[in-house]
């Protein structure tokens, strides 16, 4: 590893950028619709997902879209790279383009500026997905409208890796504030 | 580190494709199990109250046993499942323990709840409030950049402070806290954090949270608080602007006098990407490269904190600490409460007795902090607070001599009564100046009004002045 500053090339969880995202999208930080950051609903798209297309998945493992890839794979997800770029990453086939997909997906995952996701979500209409993602920062009202009128879920300005580890994972372990109260037993180890 | 870290996690698997900690890409089986992590109630949709969250916030029922109460994880370190998965907890690309100089599960509930009562993004727990002040300004600051504090700041503070600057080449000007123009023409290119204290610790002074945040945000710099004195319960500087609020845990939270620990908050707001703290942004060569703002986000700071500054400076909380601590929290704001309550009582009777020249409590009607202390704590203005007397330094010792149930000792915020002296105690590596500016006198007596019987506190305290009142007559 080098020290050596790279560029900013995708999405992420900075949230510099997304203040930027948010701001070019008209959107201002903390006013993205409450629908779409719904626990029940988050909670239920990590629940039964099984395949995350990831569409912007970075093969340098230091950058977060790759932190996140590694993180749903490691919790039983199949990852998809959707990267034109790219033959394989994470150790999976990548795809030019979500209709390349040969397989049904579940979740779409965007990693992508904000105006490249009303394509991105008619595509993900098209190949039958259940849940439309848009990662920190990836604010496109336009888009959720074309996600929600096909059909999908939509969750908006969140992190797919932190609500995982907030709902299901391990995030309290490091004490971060999940916000989640419970007086429940959790029926697994884990 | 670097000679006995593992590997990324990623490059051993595609090494040891069976690792057990490789979910099959095909199999939903470990999916599956995890999915039924939570229970389907109202989890994480409410927006539950403080006292709730005093109560709750941060455990989740221990899954192995059921255990009601938070365990004490008295562990030094944690089994790897594979080796795999304790790289991904090396590189930080999951959430696991290791070491517990770095984490513990005790410690972690501790955490959370302090970071959802202040309503910051987390918290990382210390050894003691210093440590963790020291920590909170090591992950930020690199010599030559310049610190704005208040000058009224706890004595342990400024000495911390002014030490921390020689050794680390910091650059440092005090300023009067009440004076919003000296904060602001203290301001140079190279100020990187303004620091103040909810309460001044002795003199009582009220920050105004709001106009110090918007000063330093001004200037990319964020506003880390000490709120020691006001506990989340009566004030959550986070709320008002500031950007990282640290405490000493000793006192309110932990609220018996039993152990020593600190806390940082932060909110998780902060651009530390404005250009201004490489240190935070840039990919960390003490950490293989990672960028930590940008790849943990909001949670970045926090991140560094723990995996850089805790590690290396090594003032980890102890578990049972930890335990301790989220045993006083449960009943914070019924003590607080409380603690307010009799802190006004003593005060109007100090106000009213003859041989107190005068009393500092920001909660009476008399106080120039009235306006603040409505605007930021309305539940009340804590319960520690300055009186001078009349006679001076030989008073004060012959008042403290008179005390049969207040204990004299350098402490505050304990469910006992405490009292003491600062300039022979708390204050005394301070010059005369720096007392000055503290807002401390020769004769100055610092109270932490305690949960007993009001009418006994007043009845010592009325043996005491009489006391001091022979020796000024």
């Amino acid at each position: 590893m080098t020290g050596e500053p790279r560029p900013v090339v995708a999405a992420g969880a900075d949230p510099r950028e997304a203040d930027a995202r948010r701001r070019e999208a008209g959107v201002d930080a903390g006013h993205v619709d409450a629908r779409y950051q719904d626990p029940r609903v988050i909670r239920a798209t990590l629940r039964s997902a099984r395949t995350v297309a990831v569409v912007g998945l970075s093969p340098d493992p230091l950058r977060p879209s790759n932190f996140i890839g590694f993180y749903l794979q490691r919790h039983g997800y199949r990852i998809v790279p959707v990267n034109p770029r790219e033959q394989e990453i994470l150790g999976e086939a990548s795809y030019p383009s979500l209709g390349a997909i040969p397989f049904p997906v579940d979740v779409v995952d965007v990693f992508r500026r904000p105006e490249a996701v009303p394509e991105i979500a008619r595509d993900a209409v098209a190949i039958g997905a259940k849940t439309l993602w848009l990662q920190f920062g990836v604010v496109s009202p336009e888009g959720a409208r074309i996600a929600e009128a096909g059909g999908l879920a939509v969750v908006m300005d969140r992190c797919m890796k932190i609500e995982h580890a907030r709902h299901l994972g391990r995030m309290h372990w490091l004490g971060f504030n999940t916000g989640v109260i419970t007086a429940r037993r959790r029926r697994t180890l884990d | 580190m670097s000679e006995t870290e593992p590997s990324r996690g990623q490059e051993k698997h595609e090494r040891d494709p069976a690792s057990p900690g490789r979910a099959s890409p095909t199999s939903p089986e470990r999916g599956t199990r995890r999915s039924r992590g939570l229970g389907e109630g109202d989890e994480g949709t409410r927006t539950y109250g403080f006292d709730t969250r005093a109560i709750h916030a941060g455990q989740r029922p221990d899954p192995y046993t059921g255990a009601r109460a938070v365990p004490i994880f008295q562990t030094t370190s944690y089994v790897f499942e594979d080796p795999a998965s304790a790289a991904a907890y090396f590189n930080l690309q999951e959430y696991g323990n290791t070491y517990s100089r770095i984490m513990n599960p005790t410690t972690a509930v501790f955490e959370e709840r302090v970071a959802s009562l202040e309503g910051g993004a987390g918290a990382v727990a210390f050894a003691s409030g210093l440590a963790a002040q020291a920590a909170a300004l090591f992950t930020m600051l690199t010599p030559g950049d310049h610190v704005v504090a208040s000058s009224a700041l706890y004595g342990g503070t400024v000495t911390q402070l002014k030490h921390l600057a020689r050794k680390l080449s910091l650059e440092l000007t005090f300023v009067d806290p009440d004076d919003l123009g000296a904060w602001r023409g203290a301001l140079r290119a190279n100020t990187k954090l303004l620091y103040g204290e909810t309460i001044g610790n002795p003199g009582g002074n009220v920050l105004d949270i709001a106009a110090v945040a918007e000063i330093a945000h001004g200037h990319g710099a964020p506003l880390m608080v000490d709120s020691t004195f006001a506990t989340p319960y009566l004030c959550r500087p986070i709320e008002h602007g500031a950007d990282i609020v640290v405490h000493s845990a000793t006192k309110f939270i932990g609220g018996h006098g039993t152990s020593i620990g600190g806390v940082v908050v932060e909110a998780g707001t902060f651009d530390w990407s404005n250009g201004r703290f490489p240190v935070v942004a840039e990919p960390s060569p003490a950490y293989h490269g990672l960028a930590f703002h940008e790849t943990f986000g909001m949670y970045g700071y926090l991140m560094k904190l723990r995996a850089e500054s805790l590690r290396d400076l090594g003032a980890a909380l102890s578990p049972f600490n930890a335990f301790l601590f989220l045993l006083g929290l449960e009943t914070l704001p019924l003590r607080m409460a409380r603690h307010v309550e009799n802190a006004l009582g003593v005060a109007r009777f100090l106000e009213a007795h003859p041989a107190v020249a005068s009393v500092r409590y920001p909660g009476l009607a008399s106080s120039p902090y009235r306006d603040l202390v409505a605007r930021y704590l309305p539940r009340g203005a804590g319960s520690i607070f300055v009186f001078d007397l009349g006679g001076g330094r030989a008073a004060g010792e012959r008042f403290i001599e008179a005390l049969g149930l207040w204990s004299h000792l350098a402490n505050v915020g304990d469910a006992k009564s405490l009292v003491i002296h600062p300039a022979s105690t708390t204050h005394r590596q301070l010059s005369d100046e720096e007392l000055a500016a503290a807002s401390v006198g020769p004769g100055s007596i610092r109270l932490s009004v305690g949960l007993e019987t009001l009418e006994d506190l007043l009845d010592d305290l009325a043996r005491g002045l009489a006391a001091a009142q022979e020796v000024t007559s």
